[in-house]
């Protein structure tokens, strides 16, 4: 079977589909009575136009990039984890709880610990349904959406009953002690001479999330694991005729992919609110799913997807905040991108192969 | 269904089917190449070729799943457009494909009247369809039961099934993809029975086989097919096997093995009292006992689904099972607690599977993966306790690929994009070249061209020479009476009984296959 060139396959297509969810949400716009130019302007502005507005921008793309890699890594397993968003709130208590155990000297000390700790946590929240799907058969879109629930009811409970510091009238811990403040943009950059907004929450876990991309790549297409996870992915049956064990795969495909998600937390708890909040996550472990989906499974494509999605939330913040157009609106401009790259991507295939096919043939 | 006959069906004497210049591109890859061919009423009409002749590609184009980028189509004489499958019934064919299309839990007659019901109430579409049943099973001995349900059936019967659905359809002509290939030898007959009964009644049957005997017993004339491209039509009996395997290869081929007589060594395999129950509670094997000994192949016969697939997931470490198995005199664990397809190959077990695109393959991997593949963990093609060595798996590769002639010989091309014989033989360079003490080895040539049949005969032939032993579990009893040195047969999970291939012949080796005893009837 004939296929278009890859280029046109990896960015030609997701192009388009922007393209026409973008025309789409500027129909709706016009719809509501506002000036679809005047939005795309806004969203432009606000999320590339200031150093602050940078400073959000990556922040979001931050978590996407981390929630992203982890349902990326579990596709490769042929594992739907849609458990992201409870793995990364409690990959937040893990962090929490590393925070305000100790009182950190130096962030140095202070981001390895953590970073274990929200990847302990993160990996212990999918080892569950992980467990029941290896081993029980129990399907694991059904346990993780599940455990997004515990994990949600499991949080307010810790938050009001626990962690809660007497007093305080908000369900969150006590600020993070003064040594577990990680860099911010600002900080990281002024010894380069570049001023960066004091302001915007980007922070160093931008970095871990890039490293987070490499080490991914590696572990995927350079390692016996990566190898392993690939195979069974493609296949299960030739996957144990290889001997490589369904269980062990879906268990550590699973746990990374749980880690991956509680990364999250280093950039939004302890790198922003410095403390752990309720619905700390806010969808991020959802929107990694688009994000995967529409990187491909691929670090790069996961990274580009993810910045994407960091335009669409702190845009979609400034649409809000300056034209008056409805938070839910915003959310439909969302959806549509989502749709038109995930769910509806061979609509624009079929047709664009189709063209590309009658195109070579003319040539040749 | 349209009763209105078509004017083209009534012109009687014009051929069945006429394809004039079929021409049909996957790409760069010519398919079909100005094809013309020419199906006489009445008739059984052989097609045959390698794989990837372009044979299904023709047949496909007929039935409406392809459409020809260049040529025409006339039924009965009268030009036709055969956009869909659907206007391929409509021009009254046919087609029972290779992999059955039916429902399993729907019973016969469901099956027969799906998609070409007659309104939306389902009683009279079946009280129609049963009438008509049961004259067809007069007429053409395709009796089968109406209201058994598919998963209960044989698969020969669900084969006059898919035939009945074709009739039912008003089809004049019948395609048979691959008709023989699950089917034992009685049951092969059968069809062969069937299909000269609808010839007599003036049905156009076209038969594509790559079994050579078949189309010298059934069919009136012969198109060979040859990369994309017509070689002629012959009537059959102006030929013979030999004569059209050469047209089929464009060489000429040796149909036998050419082998010396085996010298046995010591026993390297010992089954005992091997028994499995598979995840249904299915008894899958009843225990068997067997061994095999250095230097020697032992062949296992049988229609498939009496239990060779489950023997081989076992020895290959990927079935639980209980009973004794020694390799070398040593036990192997078959709980699979302590032991898996990992341990299997350092015990000096390499297994070729009878399903190579799911098992023995990763379709989506490139070649250079494919030849990792199980062997991931060996020192050679690992940098390192973490990194693996890919420059170096990739050179081993192409080395393999030249020693086993696969074809193109590029380590970074997928599986799915090599013809079945390359793929095949990817798998047994990648399993021979570890140079086991035991080759498993299962339907070694299906699907594979004849030119790449001879060579993998060779190689597995040469795996004995060198002293290896070899279990070789065939559907195919002309490839286990050339090939084994011993051949046991299977039947529900049992040995029915062992033979020398020069002291048995295909109707008792059938005979066993179907659960009798050749020597008793």
């Amino acid at each position: 079977m004939d296929k278009m060139p890859k280029w046109a396959d990896v960015l030609l297509i997701p192009f388009i589909n922007l393209l026409l969810a973008f025309i789409l949400s500027g129909l709706v716009i016009l719809a509501i009575g506002k000036d679809p130019l005047v939005a795309i302007k806004t969203m432009v502005e606000g999320s590339f136009g200031s150093t602050n507005a940078w400073g959000y921008t990556l922040y979001y793309a931050t978590n996407y990039i981390f929630t992203g890699l982890a349902v990326a890594i579990a596709f490769h397993a042929r594992m739907f984890n849609i458990g992201g968003e409870g793995q990364a709130a409690i990959g937040g208590l893990g962090v929490a709880l590393v925070c305000l155990a100790v009182d950190w000297p130096h962030w140095t000390l202070a981001l390895p610990a953590a970073t274990i700790g929200a990847a302990i946590f993160g990996a212990g929240w999918a080892l569950i349904p992980a467990y029941l799907q290896a081993r029980r058969g129990s399907h694991i879109v059904i346990t993780t959406i599940m455990f997004n629930f515990i994990s949600a009811a499991l949080m307010g409970y810790l938050l009001v009953n626990t962690l809660k510091e007497p007093g305080n009238m908000a369900a969150e811990t006590r600020d993070f002690p003064a040594g577990a403040h990680l860099p911010s943009f600002h900080e990281m950059l002024a010894p380069f001479g570049v001023e960066f907004s004091k302001h915007a929450p980007a922070n160093i876990s931008f970095l871990l999330a890039l490293l987070c991309c490499f080490l991914f790549w590696v572990l995927i297409w350079r390692t016996r694991l990566g190898f392993a996870i690939r195979s069974f992915g493609h296949s299960e049956t030739a996957a144990r005729y290889a001997g490589i064990s369904p269980t062990k795969i879906i268990m550590i495909s699973m746990m990374i992919s749980g880690a991956l998600a509680g990364l999250m937390a280093i950039n939004n708890v302890m790198g922003e609110s410095e403390r752990l909040i309720l619905n700390s996550v806010e969808g991020a472990g959802f929107i990694g799913i688009a994000v995967a989906l529409m990187g491909r499974s691929h670090p790069v494509g996961v990274f580009l997807a993810a910045l994407l999605f960091g335009f669409l939330t702190q845009g979609g913040a400034e649409l809000q905040l300056w034209e008056n157009i409805p938070r839910e609106l915003v959310v439909v401009i969302q959806a549509l991108v989502i749709l038109f790259t995930g769910a509806l991507d061979n609509m624009v295939r079929a047709p664009v192969e189709r063209l590309f096919l009658k195109f070579k043939k003319r040539v040749a | 269904m349209q009763d209105a006959p078509k004017l083209g069906r009534q012109d009687t004497a014009a051929p069945a089917i006429e394809l004039r210049g079929i021409s049909k591109a996957f790409g760069p890859v010519q398919a079909n190449k100005d094809i013309s061919i020419s199906v006489e009423r009445g008739a059984i009409h052989g097609i045959v070729g390698e794989n990837g002749a372009g044979k299904s590609t023709l047949m496909s184009i007929l039935y409406g799943f392809y459409k020809a980028d260049a040529g025409e189509i006339y039924i009965g004489g009268q030009k036709t457009a055969i956009p869909d499958s659907q206007a391929a019934i409509s021009a009254g064919i046919g087609m029972v494909h290779q992999h059955f299309k039916l429902v399993e839990n729907f019973t016969v007659l469901e099956n027969v009247v799906l998609g070409a019901e007659d309104g939306a109430l389902l009683r009279p579409s079946l009280a129609k369809a049963r009438k008509l049943l049961t004259e067809l099973a007069k007429e053409y001995e395709l009796n089968v039961d109406p209201d058994a349900l598919i998963e209960n059936l044989s698969v020969g019967h669900q084969q006059r099934v898919e035939i009945l659905k074709a009739l039912y359809r008003h089809a004049d002509i019948l395609i048979l993809d691959e008709p023989t290939g699950v089917l034992t030898p009685a049951e092969a007959d059968h069809l062969f029975r069937i299909l000269r009964n609808l010839k007599n009644e003036g049905k156009t049957i076209i038969l594509i086989t790559h079994k050579l005997r078949e189309i010298m017993d059934v069919t009136d004339t012969v198109s060979v097919m040859r990369r994309g491209e017509m070689k002629g039509t012959i009537k059959t009996k102006d030929t013979s096997p030999e004569d059209l395997a050469e047209r089929m290869v464009g060489r000429k081929v040796l149909l036998q093995v050419d082998k010396t007589p085996a010298n046995p060594g010591k026993s390297i395999l010992e089954v005992k009292d091997l028994r499995v129950t598979d995840s249904k509670g299915v008894v899958r094997l009843k225990g068997i006992s067997f061994d095999v000994r250095a230097g020697e192949i032992l062949g296992i016969a049988g229609v498939s689904g009496n239990g060779q697939s489950e023997l081989l997931e076992v020895l290959g470490g990927f079935e639980t099972a209980t009973g004794n198995i020694h390799i070398n005199g040593h036990p192997i664990d078959l709980t699979g607690k302590f032991s898996d397809g990992q341990s299997r190959r350092a015990q000096g077990i390499a297994h070729v599977p009878e399903d190579r695109q799911r098992e023995g393959l990763i379709m989506d991997f490139m070649a250079w993966e494919n030849i990792a593949f199980g062997y991931h963990n060996d020192p050679a093609y690992n940098k390192n306790a973490l990194l693996m060595d890919n420059a170096a798996i990739r050179s081993d590769t192409e080395g393999k690929m030249e020693r086993f002639d696969v074809r193109p010989p590029n380590p970074r091309l997928q599986a799915k994009n090599f013809s079945g014989g390359n793929q095949q033989k990817i798998v047994l360079a990648r399993e021979i070249e570890r140079n086991p003490d035991l080759l498993l080895v299962g339907q070694p040539t299906r699907g594979v061209d004849i030119g790449a049949i001879e060579f993998i005969h060779q190689q597995i032939v040469a795996l004995r020479d060198q002293g290896k032993a070899i279990l070789l579990v065939s559907v195919e009893l002309e490839e286990i009476l050339s090939l084994s040195d011993r051949i046991a047969v299977m039947f529900d999970g049992q040995i029915m009984g062992e033979r020398l291939p020069g002291e048995t012949d295909e109707k008792e080796l059938g005979l066993l296959m179907a659960g009798m005893n050749g020597k008793a009837a």
